[in-house]
């Protein structure tokens, strides 16, 4: 099953075009690594999904996307449904300045679907058990998100998603603030998650894609090159640029 | 010949930078030498809680707590009224406003803070002291709420400027993380952008608030001057401040009434100097 459906999108900073002609099919509850040099569109990619380009002031896509049979880059889209369905983690961790409690429960808060103070506790409780942060936390949700480490909040971001029942995962480089052991418990993590969600991630970290991903995505200078089974683009890459990529010949 | 060049550069620059802590403490020397010879005669709960002047009546009434109530109930109004508009003009300028506005609203909030006290004064004693009479059918507008009023527009400012500063300088992360949540603009602002920013904008009302208690040409001519202790905003009032202006001129130095005036003058560094501490404190925190 195809869980977002990118036919021809075209995207452009003001003249500048970021994305040219992409097509994809991202695959419901698989990871699907996009890669590709710095500056080759990757992040832009991802941030059509979740409309997060709007936010910057100039920019034109054409083009369609298809989630759940919505077309996510449409003028008419519901961005707030879009985005609670559709949920992003972002490089550098993100919580709120707020308590560990109101990071999750803000999600349910805006949303209204959880006002109920037991039942919210109760949501809370199970996003923190999937991400395995429950054991460490429970006694302190009342303290500071920002008094985490860098690992703690990057789950605490992946829970805030979980709460809200986001079912694709959107992320940017979710590990490149991380250690190498922390790395590889949020690898572990998203392998976890997949059982339930989509899940898109962008990476520098060629190593990365090779490990977690099933399917890749190879970007060169706005376009797609390449995007084929992870397997196959490590080891029998059709593109001579691919090629050229992952052996380290540019990048 | 050049090290000793350095050499009393140097000894310029530090004595340049000694000297404001010099004035300052020569100041505070002499308000407390002033002041504090008052307690000779008078004892300090009476001074501060004595809920009659009359210093000029024999003998002598000295008691401040109409100027303190007069001062507070001034500020207190001012705040009421400028801290939802300037906190609302912050956000509106960080996060709202696009380009041009913004330019033009940061222009006129600065013209704003421009304007002399005095104008202010007169402004409001031509414009707003009928108005305030008319309104509310009172036999004089010159009042406290009139004084508020004034006061507020002088609050502004600082609390924008200060306030807008802190909204700004939120990091963009946390905002696209509330957006990426699929939160409107609103409740990003209102649950995480505020929230992120509160000390900031708590250090911008205590300084806005700093600034309107130790304001003094405005509340002379707007706020009737009569040391009573006020029972309504509507009602005349004397701050602090006014009495000291109004009276200084016509005390005889050295007398009783001269020394209370150096008094206070201390109430007033100390209301003020503790409100810039807290303003302070809360600009420390959110740095860290």
């Amino acid at each position: 099953m195809d869980k977002i459906i990118v036919r021809g999108l075209n995207l452009w900073y003001g003249d500048f075009p970021a994305l040219i002609n992409v097509n994809a099919d991202f695959k419901e509850k698989k990871i699907t690594a996009i890669i590709g040099p710095s500056g080759c569109g990757k992040s832009t990619m991802l941030r059509v999904f979740n409309r997060m380009n709007d936010l910057i002031e100039g920019v034109r896509v054409t083009g369609e996307v298809d989630i759940d049979g919505t077309n996510a880059v449409s003028p008419e889209a519901d961005l707030i449904y879009l985005r609670r369905k559709v949920g992003m983690v972002f490089q550098r961790p993100n919580p709120f300045p707020l308590s560990i409690y109101e990071n999750i429960a803000f999600g349910l808060k805006i949303h209204g679907i959880e006002r109920n103070a037991d039942a919210l506790a109760g949501v809370i409780e199970e996003s923190l058990r999937r991400v395995l942060l429950w054991d460490d936390l429970k006694d302190k949700l009342k303290r500071s998100a920002l008094r985490l480490s860098l690992e703690q909040k990057q789950r605490l971001c992946i829970a805030r998603l979980l709460a809200v029942k986001s079912d694709v995962l959107l992320m940017d480089e979710p590990c490149s603030t991380l250690d190498p052991q922390a790395t590889e418990r949020i690898e572990e993590l998203m392998r976890e998650l997949k059982n339930n969600y989509t899940i898109v991630v962008v990476t520098h970290n060629m190593q990365q894609a090779a490990r977690v991903s099933d399917e890749t995505g190879f970007m060169l200078l706005g376009e797609m090159v390449e995007f084929a089974a992870t397997r196959e683009i490590f080891t029998a890459p059709k593109d001579k640029r691919t090629e050229d990529y992952i052996t380290g010949r540019y990048g | 010949m050049r090290k000793f060049k350095e050499f009393i550069i140097e000894k310029l620059i530090l004595i340049c930078g000694s000297a404001s802590i010099f004035f300052v403490a020569l100041i505070f020397v002499f308000l407390l030498k002033e002041g504090l010879s008052l307690f000779k005669t008078v004892r300090l709960g009476a001074f501060l809680f004595g809920k009659s002047w009359y210093p000029i009546s024999e003998p002598a009434e000295l008691g401040i707590l109409p100027l303190i109530l007069g001062s507070l109930l001034v500020t207190a109004g001012a705040a009421v009224i400028s801290v939802p508009i300037g906190v609302g003009c912050a956000v509106y300028i960080a996060e709202i406003a696009p380009g041009k506005v913004k330019e033009v609203l940061k222009g006129g909030i600065e013209l704003l803070a421009a304007i002399p006290s005095v104008v202010l004064g007169f402004i409001g004693m031509v414009t707003l002291v009928p108005w305030v009479k008319n309104i509310f059918h009172l036999p004089t507008g010159l009042t406290a709420l009139s004084g508020s009023i004034m006061l507020a527009f002088m609050a502004m400012p600082t609390i924008v400027s200060i306030a807008e500063d802190a909204l700004y300088s939120v990091p963009r992360s946390y905002k696209e993380g509330a957006f990426a949540l699929g939160a409107t603009h609103w409740q990003t602002i209102w649950r995480v952008l505020l929230p992120a920013a509160s000390s900031g904008i708590l250090a911008a009302v205590m300084l806005g608030i700093g600034r309107v208690i130790g304001e003094t040409m405005a509340v002379m001519m707007i706020t009737g001057n009569s040391a009573v202790i006020p029972h309504t905003i509507l009602a005349p009032v004397r701050t602090l401040t006014a009495t000291v202006a109004a009276e200084m001129g016509e005390a005889v130095v050295g007398s009783e009434h001269y020394f209370a005036l150096f008094a206070v003058g201390i109430v007033l560094f100390v209301i003020s100097f503790a409100i810039n501490v807290t303003a302070d404190l809360f600009l420390h925190r959110e740095r860290r």
